[in-house]
């Protein structure tokens, strides 16, 4: 098995065709009981995902993350929305397959309890993806030996056991070895790290990023955590309320964010230094109900510089041209929206 | 990471010479914790008895199961050669308990098995599914929820005609409603859980998914459910024979026969009692068993 090689068979267009091109993802879940209503869980989000990147997505609780998550995978079909993978759009007549797409793309979900089946031992877990995409059983378990050895477990100790055995870590682990057992090409990572305590949080993000340039993975990284995100990703993406607001390298984001919503993230972080206590809550309120989002900007309803051209027009994610483009959808961002601030950020 | 858990069976750390490599398989383990388990084991053996006393009827009972005498009626236990005692038309008790094991356990299984699979594999697809399929399903179910389990017996029974074979089909659809429902509850709760979904993204299909990753899991509360069934379904089944619907009178059958003297209860209430006492042991003993095996094969215990 030709877990890494340095230029990949499976690799199209080369280095510069983007790995993942998501266009204009939309999923509204129906609510029951209300007729024509929906929850705006994904709304119209577009990013590229580059060969051999970490994109890190960040946001609050339920602006959407795990959706887009599944959606690229899809595991939720999108209402509208197209997805390219390596120039080959996924799921329609002259692209490929949603099931080709799943050989080369995996998951890693946050709760690394629901996500073993409490009945198989772990070592079926992970030789589970390889046999369902037609190894032998043998087959499967040796390559399910291999990745378990990868991710630091070893195959003998751990493998037969089952999962209410393990620890957090050791499962998140497994859980790790599970996505990476059908050799993918990009894993999707839901909030890896969340449910792990500070320590093992570490040994498993400098884990991951061990097993990213062994074999030259690309990573789409989603947390709530900014110090994580900051430390894996290449390039962030901040969403809020279905829609991205910000999207940029990492030290862009961190050093010179663009959007309120982006400021008032960093600024929530607490600081380790005493001198630098936050006294006032940096962003006020709950996120609005996804049901009936505000008009315009979603953001305006917290936002401090909130005007009336945010609550007329939705303002659009500027131009993304290469890897280093920092774009917000703000509407200070655009000099030519007539709010009172516009360039002056 | 090189924590180990603790769980591990003590017997592991008492074989040195073992490798520490050399961990059960699951059927291993299952077995090991059998055999710790005496509770079970003890009704265990009582099942097997009752099974294999059915089985060689014709071996072990000391007399012929159907001659009637006139003068030996209604005897009680220890009288001459009759250990348990007469009938009220002169029956070896023991005989016929014997060869009652035949039919009462053949009435208790059948359906019950049956309904399982049935009720199970219809649970399981609703479940799975959900939606409109689920509705329907359940709805449906919900029918026959509506009439009490020997209502529906009877009625059942009765459109059809008695005998042994109509009885148990009735007996059967009696219990896949709520067979259906415990796969069904079951099914949903484990549905929307994450290794669902990752076994998805792995590209496994629904059929796969459910055969390796569902049937498992929902395996266990049908098991316990169905052998609690067994014993309603040794006396539903007598309850049927009681109004001429199951087994027909002479066949021995425990239910029949504890209806039959009931009238004598006055008279020799102890061999009256004796098939009751049977039906109670064979059934909590299926119960016990049925539970000690759920938690031996309960891999997270």
């Amino acid at each position: 098995m030709a877990l890494s090689s340095e230029i990949d068979s499976r690799d199209r267009g080369g280095p510069a065709q983007p790995l993942l091109i998501a266009r204009e993802l939309r999923k509204h879940f129906p609510v029951k009981g209300a007729r024509g209503k929906s929850v705006q869980a994904v709304d119209g989000v577009s990013f590229t995902v580059r060969k051999g990147e970490t994109l890190g997505i960040v946001g609050e609780s339920g602006c959407g993350k795990s959706t887009l998550a599944r959606l690229l995978l899809h595991l939720i079909i999108p209402d509208t929305g197209e997805l390219v993978f390596d120039g080959e759009a996924v799921g329609v007549a002259d692209g490929i397959a949603v099931n080709t797409l799943r050989r080369q793309v995996q998951m890693v979900f946050q709760d690394s309890y629901s996500s073993l089946n409490p009945r198989m031992p772990v070592r079926d877990s992970v030789a589970f993806g390889p046999f369902i995409q037609g190894r032998k059983k043998t087959e499967a378990r040796d390559i399910a030996r291999a990745i378990l050895g990868k991710v630091g477990l070893d195959a003998d100790l751990f493998g037969p056991r089952y999962p209410h055995e393990l620890s957090g870590g050791q499962k998140q682990r497994v859980n790790i070895a599970r996505a990476l057992a059908t050799d993918p090409r990009m894993v999707i990572l839901d909030e890896p790290v969340s449910a792990l305590d500070k320590s093992v949080e570490a040994q498993v993000l400098n884990l991951l990023r061990a097993l990213k340039r062994q074999l030259n993975l690309t990573y789409v990284f989603i947390s709530h955590d900014l110090n994580v995100v900051r430390y894996i990703s290449d390039r962030v993406l901040v969403m809020y309320l279905g829609r991205i607001v910000e999207l940029g390298p990492v030290s862009e984001i961190f050093e010179r964010p663009f959007h309120p919503y982006t400021k008032a993230l960093l600024a929530s972080r607490p600081s380790m230094d005493p001198a630098r206590r936050i006294e006032e809550p940096p962003i006020i309120g709950d996120p609005p109900n996804p049901i009936d989002p505000p008009s315009g900007c979603r953001f305006r309803t917290r936002c401090p510089f909130a005007e009336a051209v945010c609550e007329s027009t939705a303002p659009v994610l500027g131009e993304w041209l290469d890897m280093q483009s920092h774009v917000a959808a703000c509407h200070m961002q655009d000099p030519a929206s007539g709010h009172s601030k516009a360039g002056q950020a | 990471m090189s924590d180990i858990a603790l769980d591990k069976p003590a017997e592991t750390f008492d074989e040195q010479a073992a490798p520490a490599t050399q961990v059960r398989s699951y059927w291993q383990s299952v077995f090991y914790r059998l055999r710790h388990d005496p509770v079970t084991l003890f009704f265990a053996a009582i099942v097997l008895l009752v099974v294999l006393a059915a089985i060689f009827a014709p071996l072990i009972a000391p007399f012929d199961p159907y001659k009637e005498s006139i003068i030996a009626r209604l005897k009680p236990f220890g009288w001459k050669d009759h250990w348990l005692g007469t009938d009220e038309l002169g029956r070896d008790m023991l005989s016929r308990l014997i060869y009652g094991g035949r039919v009462s356990l053949l009435m208790g299984v059948v359906p019950v098995l049956i309904a399982s699979l049935v009720g199970g594999m219809l649970g399981v697809v609703g479940g799975f599914a959900g939606g409109r399929l689920n509705t329907a399903i359940m709805r449906t179910m919900d029918v026959f929820y509506a009439f009490p389990s020997v209502l529906l017996a009877v009625a059942i029974a009765g459109a059809m005609g008695g005998g042994i074979g109509n009885g148990m089909m009735a007996l059967t659809l009696v219990f896949i409603p709520p067979m259906c429902r415990v796969a069904e509850t079951a099914t949903t709760q484990i549905r929307s859980l994450d290794y669902i979904e990752a076994a998805r993204a792995t590209g496994a299909g629904t059929f796969k998914v459910i055969r390796y990753h569902v049937l498992g899991n929902v395996l266990g509360p049908v098991f316990v459910y169905a052998s609690s069934l067994v014993s309603v379904s040794i006396l539903l089944a007598s309850g049927l024979s009681f109004l001429g619907l199951g087994v027909r009178p002479p066949t021995p059958d425990w239910g029949l026969m504890l209806s039959t003297l009931r009238q004598s209860i006055y008279v020799v209430p102890f061999v009256c009692a004796a098939p009751g006492a049977v039906i109670f042991v064979t059934s909590i003993s299926f119960n016990l068993v049925s539970d000690g095996l759920r938690a031996a094969m309960d891999v997270r215990m």
